[in-house]
Parts: C-alpha cells; structure tokens; sequence
C-alpha cells in the first residue's frame, strides 16, 4: 500500500480501531467482573468489592449450608454424562451413515438432525413437558437425558460430519483391499482419523447440557433441581452471593478444559474453520 | 465407495430417537394448542383467537421479535471490526483472540447473565463511573430497560455472530481488498462494497444464530428485564408453570417457533437476494 493515507481512511481505522477494543472489552470484561466480585467480603455485589476474601467459596462448600446446591450440581454433571454418552454414540453413527454421501436424502437428513440448533428450545422444553405428563410419568432424571440429548446431539454431529466428510476414500479402499473386514478398517483407520471431532464435539455437547435452562426449566423438580436452575432461582429471589462463588468455580473448570482440549483435539482450530 | 449411498441402518437410531423424543413432542404441542379447554377434551381455534385477538399478546410477540432485530443490530456493529482486526492479525493473537471468543460462549447464560447485574446494577459499575465522570446526577435506572437487557445480549450472543463471520472472511481472497485500494477506493468505500457484500454469507449465519438465541434467552429476559418487560418466553413459562394453562401455554410455544422461522426464513430470503445482486 503505498498510498497516502487520506482522512477518510483515518477516520476508518480510528471507528473500525474503537470498536474491536470496545468489543473486545465487552467480550472478556463481564467474565472477569464475575470472578472478581465472588471474592468480595461484603453481602451486596457492589463492584469493585470493599476487601477480598474466601467467605463466599467457604459458605459454598459447606456441605449443610449449601446441601441443595452441591445436589443441583451433581443431577447436572449425571444428566451431562449421561446425555453426552448417549449423544455421541448416536450422533457419530448418524454422521458415519450420510457424511460420504452427497444425495438429497443425506442432505435432508444432515438438516434434520441439525435442526434442534435452531429451532427455539424453549418450546420444545415445555413440549416434553406436556408428553411425559399425558404419558403419565413422574418427573425423573432420565427424562431430562432425553431432553437434553435432543438437544445436545446436533453439536457431535456437526463436528463429527466435518471430519468425516474430510476422510480420503483412498485409505479406506487400501485398508479393504489389504483385507481388512469392515470392521477391522472402521476401527484402525475410520475411528482413529475421526476421533479429534468426535471429542470436540462431545466437550461442547457436554458444556451445552450444564448450562441448558429451556428444557430443565420444565422438566426439572424439587427432586430432579439442576444447577442453572438452581442459580436462576438464586439470583431471582435474594441476590445470593454465593451464585458468584458458583459462576468462579465453573469459570476455572471452563478456562482448564478449553486449555486441555486445544491440546487434545484443537479445539479452536475446529469451532468453525 | 463411490457416489455412496445413505446407510440408513447407522441412521436409523438418531432418527428414531429424534422421531420419539423430538418430532412427537412437537406435534403434541400442535395438537395442544389446538384445544380449546384445559383439560384437552374439546378441540378448537378458541386459544388461538384468545391470542392473537388480544392486543396485549400481539404486543409479546412484536417485542420478542424488535428484542432479536435490536441483538441482531447490536452485535453486527462490533461484529465486523472484530472479524477484521482477527483476520489482520498474526496466527499467535488470533489464537488468543479465539480463546477471548470461545471463553464467553463456553461459560453458561446464567453467569453471563449475573455478570451484567453486577455491571448495571445500582451501584454497579457503570454507574460508578457515570457518577465518577459526573455524566449523571443520579444512578441511572438500566436493570429492567430494554437498554440493558439489549446490551447483555449483545454480549451473550456475540461470538454467535462472530464466529461464523470470522470463517467466511478468511476465506477471502485479500487480493480483492488490495485492488479496491488500488483503484483509489477508500477504506470506507472497499469495506462497504467489497468486504461487507462478500462476508454477507457468514453474517446471515451469525445473524440466524443471533436471533434465534435473542428471541429464547429466557434467562436473561426474566433477570435483567424484570418483571415489567414481558417476550414470549416468559409467557410461556408463566402459562404453562403458573397458571397451568397448558393449550395457552401451548399457543404461546407454536407462536413463539413460529417467530423465530418466520425471522429465519427472512434472513435467508435477504441472503438469496444478496447473492443474486
């Protein structure tokens, strides 16, 4: 460029310039004020806090005080596991079944499974709702695997499809004239080529189910509290501080899995490149 | 292996699943809603009509669907300096820069929705500084405006909007901005006729995304627009969790999906229109 640089494309850098910081201010800002104000000593989240301490983490860990948090937790981690797992088996399959194809039928298929990503969550939460009550059963953690495996699988799916697609048909047609079975050459060749996908794509299904609220808002209970939930009603009711202390301890868990999946699978490489 | 086929045997269990857990449930609440008393004995359009005949309801779902536009709005204005500046930027920053990206989108809604209580809060800190700078006299009221509520999820949804944004502009050719400038078009001129046009394709997807979430975010709706802002989500939850009017609820749900692909289908629209242009 060796033009000289007129006003109006100073003006341009200056505008384009201020609103990168500006975004990237407000991208990264609010996780931070989060992890700051869950050390405050004071009761009200006033930023930034008065003095630092461990008070709200201690009041959290405390077994009988915060009993019905801890139990929110673990229902989200067993439905996240669970869900998950199924997702992943089922999802892969799905992607294994029409990535090598370029057929109309693939094409709607991939646009179905793909579909519970746009389509609004929220009605679909209150629809299971409404089934599971006219199928007279009670409330119960297994429905809320269903539920969020329905809507967790598109994320395995899309990332598995991407590495399947991307499979060179050569290395499959060697490994069946060297005589491999299928089997043999789906389980040395296929799995092992796509594995980085599948893995990405089950991180971000198992963050996706933590952090659902459409389809636990309706199907979770009193029994069946999941954490989300849990913190909303927290943060409805008395401003809890303690949902502060919740948020800064699934920040750090969030901030080492990213850390641990970009070195297993690339995982920022994969998010949509 | 070539010209391969659908094997529907290794479909066939995501598709059942979907078929029971997703496709049943749906039409269930099409069904539903087409019922005209709570214990869904009689069929009729009586809900449907209760809706949209009431002028309040109407004005629900012209708020919800004002409440997506605005995040759309919102979130593209920063949304194209950023892609900008990612795609300038040397392998080592965009690494850090798509962690600062996926960082927000990893953490849950509801965190990302208390953090901007702590932030419009009363005494939180932007009116911290407002006061500090003597821009206002008196804490400004942003909890419970559609301000605020705008502002969060613009955050909220942001790296929706970016990421796809970002993966259409790498793939530009950067030859194509180099040759607008040699022509003698200005930044503003090449960014405007050759950038934006071309990246369109990544914006629809980020804006589809963006919408779609907007319009949903319950969490955010019912937190920081309170009470006195009302979108369909908290209708829906209100209907079918508090009053326990599940063909209204219902109504509410079938006119909330709606909605949302009626946005959709718009977006796409504008995007075929785009690329024949």
């Amino acid at each position: 460029m060796s033009q000289r640089r007129t006003f109006a494309d100073q003006s341009f850098s200056c505008v384009f310039g201020g609103l990168t910081l500006l975004g990237l201010l407000i991208l990264v800002g609010p996780v931070f004020i989060v992890l700051i104000t869950s050390f405050t000593t004071s009761a009200s989240l006033r930023f930034p806090p008065p003095e630092l301490s461990l008070k709200w983490y201690q009041a959290l860990f405390d077994t009988t005080q915060s009993a019905h948090i801890h139990r929110a937790a673990g229902n989200s981690l067993w439905v996240a596991s669970m869900a998950t797992l199924g997702a992943s088996i089922l999802a892969v399959l799905a992607a294994l079944a029409i990535g090598r194809s370029r057929r109309p039928a693939a094409r709607a298929l991939e646009a179905s499974f793909l579909s519970p990503l746009i389509l609004p969550s929220l009605a679909y939460g209150l629809a299971t709702l409404m089934f599971f009550a006219l199928l007279g059963l009670r409330p119960s953690l297994t429905h809320l695997i269903g539920g969020h495996l329905v809507v967790i699988a598109p994320f395995v799916f899309r990332t598995t499809l991407a590495t399947v697609t991307q499979l060179e048909p050569a290395l499959l047609e060697s490994s069946a004239s060297l005589g491999a079975g299928r089997f043999m050459t789906f389980r040395r060749i296929t799995l092992p080529l796509i594995a980085p996908g599948i893995f990405a794509g089950a991180f971000l299904a198992f963050v996706a189910s933590m952090d659902n609220v459409p389809v636990s808002l309706f199907l979770s209970s009193a029994r069946t509290d999941m954490l989300p939930i849990r913190m909303w009603g927290m943060m409805e009711s008395t401003l809890d501080v303690r949902v502060a202390a919740v948020s800064g301890v699934l920040i750090l868990v969030i901030l080492v899995l990213m850390f641990v999946m970009d070195r297993l699978t690339g995982l920022t490489r994969r998010m949509s490149f | 292996m070539r010209a391969a086929a659908v094997d529907w045997r290794l479909a066939a269990p995501l598709g059942i699943v979907y078929l029971a857990l997703f496709a049943a449930p749906l039409l269930l609440l099409l069904g539903i809603s087409l019922h005209a008393d709570q214990d869904l004995q009689q069929w009729g359009l009586d809900n449907w009509t209760k809706f949209w005949g009431d002028a309040f309801y109407r004005g629900v779902v012209w708020d919800t669907l004002r409440l997506g536009v605005a995040a759309v709005l919102v979130t593209s204005l920063f949304a194209w300096p950023l892609a900008l500046f990612f795609c300038n930027a040397s392998p080592r920053t965009q690494k850090v820069l798509i962690f600062i990206i996926l960082l927000p989108l990893l953490t849950s809604v509801v965190i990302r929705t208390f953090a901007w209580i702590v932030i419009l809060a009363r005494e939180g800190l932007v009116n911290q500084v407002a006061l500090a700078l003597g821009l206002s006299a008196t804490p400004l009221r942003l909890l419970q405006t559609e301000t605020g509520l705008v502002l969060a999820l613009m955050q909220i949804e942001m790296p929706l909007m970016l990421l796809p944004l970002i993966s259409v502009m790498r793939g530009l050719d950067p030859n194509l901005l180099d040759a607008s400038r040699a022509l003698g078009a200005g930044m503003w001129r090449s960014f405007f006729r050759v950038i934006l046009p071309l990246s369109l394709p990544g914006w629809i997807a980020g804006a589809t995304l963006v919408f779609a979430s907007a319009c949903t975010a319950f969490i955010s709706q019912s937190v920081i627009g309170g009470a006195r802002l009302v979108y369909l989500p908290s209708l829906i939850w209100q209907q079918a969790m508090v009053v326990y009017d599940w063909p209204f609820a219902a109504v509410c749900s079938v006119t909330l999906l709606l909605t949302v692909l009626a946005g959709i289908m718009m977006l796409n629209w504008l995007g075929r229109y785009a690329r024949t242009d």
